[in-house]
């Protein structure tokens, strides 16, 4: 059906979406690599003299950089333990029979449409707030001292805003998965006597299997690049003790202009999500062949 | 497999997921109703649940202290521009690699989701300082532009999985009747097209409504979203939960509603069509 012309049409239709994502790609990328290379502020007006492989080293060396790589692994795998067990735990609840299954799942998939802005604040004045906020006077209605979230236990408060984010969406790609399950095989292995237990073990869990890989997959890349939820909340602080990979950068270039320093940082982040992305490309990929 | 069960368990079920379901959604459901408050009775202990003076004076307050409605265009500006402007250029992309696939169709396709792996913090300076330097710092047509090329991969994945489910059979049938290629096109496929172009539309304006990084980093005064207006009430000034709840529930409300429909869409759009 493809003829010779057909194809040339075909190339011309494709070539625009190439052609930009091309250009996005390599011009920001080789820029940030060169500004990697120089010494580069720009409260320092001058030449931008080539230091090769300073800013990585002062980057690595930075103790700011060990707890950002540390919090950055802590900030996604909390997030994907907790939205991946409650995600199945949830999307195996709401595949049960119920009055109003529709409406449960409105209200249980609501928080993904939530800005990140809008849900780190109400959280952290509505709700962490010890003085003003309903866990400060839960806790006071208990007779127990208010918990300071935000300052005493920063990135596990960040985590618990993040998960709240990010269930909905594992629960309702599971939710998907599960549902795509023949019930032949489950009444088979009921009529075998199975248990809930070697039920969930050896039948649910291998089917859903891919769907939680690509759950994990998908919300790793996102959550490498968490960036809003600390601004607003703690601002990547009390010191560091809340700041990732993505919030390190950030102070680095646009709040103390080291370009040079920035982006070797920005390159270390991309190398992190390279090695992700890899594993995802493979599965999606395998997909494609299906 | 929903089987049948006995009202004792269904009832249990109903309680335990709606439970859980009203708290998920309870922080939501908070601020709903804090934004109907007075500042007094947003903070009063003990919270006032539904018993309260309602009141619409926040609205006005959050218009009338920085001009809300300026940023909500922002926003609608934003996501609706670089949402269309993709269309427009993935669709076609995505329609050739559907039905007139070359052998390096796949290749293209995969690595054009690799560039959404491209964290954004990578590449943030080079972006800010050409922004700077180009005038399009704190301009929509800048954050269209950028929301236009983050989001691109994601609209020319979803729009190839929905055009590649049209039989292309039915082209066939349609030429055999003596249709021609614009018949074909106007009559055959468009119609065809229209869900699932639809539902593309529908989640990319979620995602670009809802991006917090680059909107957070191009936008001061002028152009910010309602994402980066929200961020400025991180410095509380005085009494303001009511406020903040009036300023968010305007911001989150048309998107929840448009999100609630497109549950389906959403699925698919951001596993790039490897769960449906």
């Amino acid at each position: 059906m493809a003829t010779q012309h057909s194809r040339a049409a075909a190339r011309l239709m494709i070539s625009p979406a190439v052609i930009l994502l091309l250009l996005w790609m390599i011009v920001p990328l080789t820029l940030t690599l060169y500004f990697s290379t120089l010494r580069y502020n720009l409260l320092m007006p001058g030449a931008n003299p080539f230091v090769g492989f300073e800013n990585y080293s002062y980057f690595f060396t930075d103790p700011a950089f060990t707890t950002a790589l540390l919090n950055t692994l802590l900030l996604v795998g909390g997030v994907l333990v907790i939205t991946v067990c409650g995600g199945i735990a949830l999307a195996l609840l709401l595949d049960q029979e119920m009055w109003g299954q529709g409406i449960v799942r409105l209200l249980v998939i609501a928080p993904f449409f939530v800005m990140p802005t809008v849900s780190a604040l109400v959280w952290k004045n509505m709700f962490m707030d010890p003085v003003n906020g309903l866990f400060g006077y839960l806790a006071r209605a208990f007779g127990a001292q208010p918990f300071e979230w935000l300052t005493a236990a920063p990135l596990l408060s960040i985590i618990f805003i993040v998960s709240w984010q990010w269930l909905p969406f594992a629960t309702l790609i599971l939710l998907t998965a599960i549902q795509s399950l023949s019930s032949e095989q489950l009444e088979a292995a009921e009529m075998d006597g199975a248990r809930f237990g070697s039920k969930f073990l050896w039948i649910i869990l291998p089917h859903l299997a891919r769907a939680i890989t690509v759950v994990i997959l998908i919300q790793t890349i996102f959550l490498l690049s968490i960036f809003a939820e600390i601004l607003v909340t703690t601002g990547g602080g009390p010191g560091v003790a809340s700041t990732n990979l993505t919030y390190l950068v950030y102070i680095q270039s646009l709040l103390q202009f080291d370009v040079g320093l920035g982006s070797a940082g920005g390159v270390v982040a991309i190398i992190l999500a390279n090695i992700v992305a890899i594993f995802l490309m493979r599965m999606i990929g395998k997909n494609l062949d299906a | 497999m929903a089987r049948a069960v006995t009202t004792r368990r269904k009832s249990i079920n109903t309680a335990i997921a709606w439970a859980i379901g009203i708290l998920i959604f309870f922080p939501i459901l908070w601020t709903i109703l804090t934004s109907f408050k007075t500042e007094a009775e947003a903070i009063s202990s003990p919270p006032s649940f539904l018993f309260f003076d309602w009141t619409f004076e926040n609205y006005a307050a959050v218009q009338e202290r920085s001009n809300y409605f300026r940023h909500f265009m922002n926003s609608v500006v934003i996501s609706l521009g670089s949402t269309i402007l993709g269309l427009i250029i993935a669709v076609p992309a995505a329609w050739a690699m559907a039905f007139v696939p070359g052998k390096n169709t796949k290749n293209v396709l995969m690595w054009m989701l690799s560039t959404k792996m491209l964290p954004p913090v990578g590449v943030l300076i080079p972006i800010y300082l050409l922004f700077r330097d180009t005038g399009l710092l704190d301009t929509r047509t800048g954050l269209v532009i950028v929301l236009t090329l983050i989001n691109l991969p994601i609209i020319v994945w979803m729009l190839y999985t929905y055009f590649r489910e049209i039989p292309g059979e039915i082209l066939e049938a349609a030429r055999m009747d003596g249709a021609t290629l614009r018949d074909e096109i106007i009559h055959v496929l468009t119609p065809m097209a229209v869900p699932g172009i639809a539902s593309t539309l529908l989640l990319n304006i979620i995602l670009a409504w809802n991006e917090a990084f680059w909107t957070l980093n191009l936008t001061a005064a002028n152009a910010a979203p309602l994402t980066a207006f929200i961020a400025s009430y991180s410095s509380p000034e005085g009494l303001f939960y009511a406020k903040l709840s009036a300023a968010s529930t305007m911001a989150i409300a048309p998107i929840l509603i448009l999100g609630w429909f497109s549950q389906k869409q959403l699925v698919r759009g951001l596993t790039f069509g490897a769960v449906k």
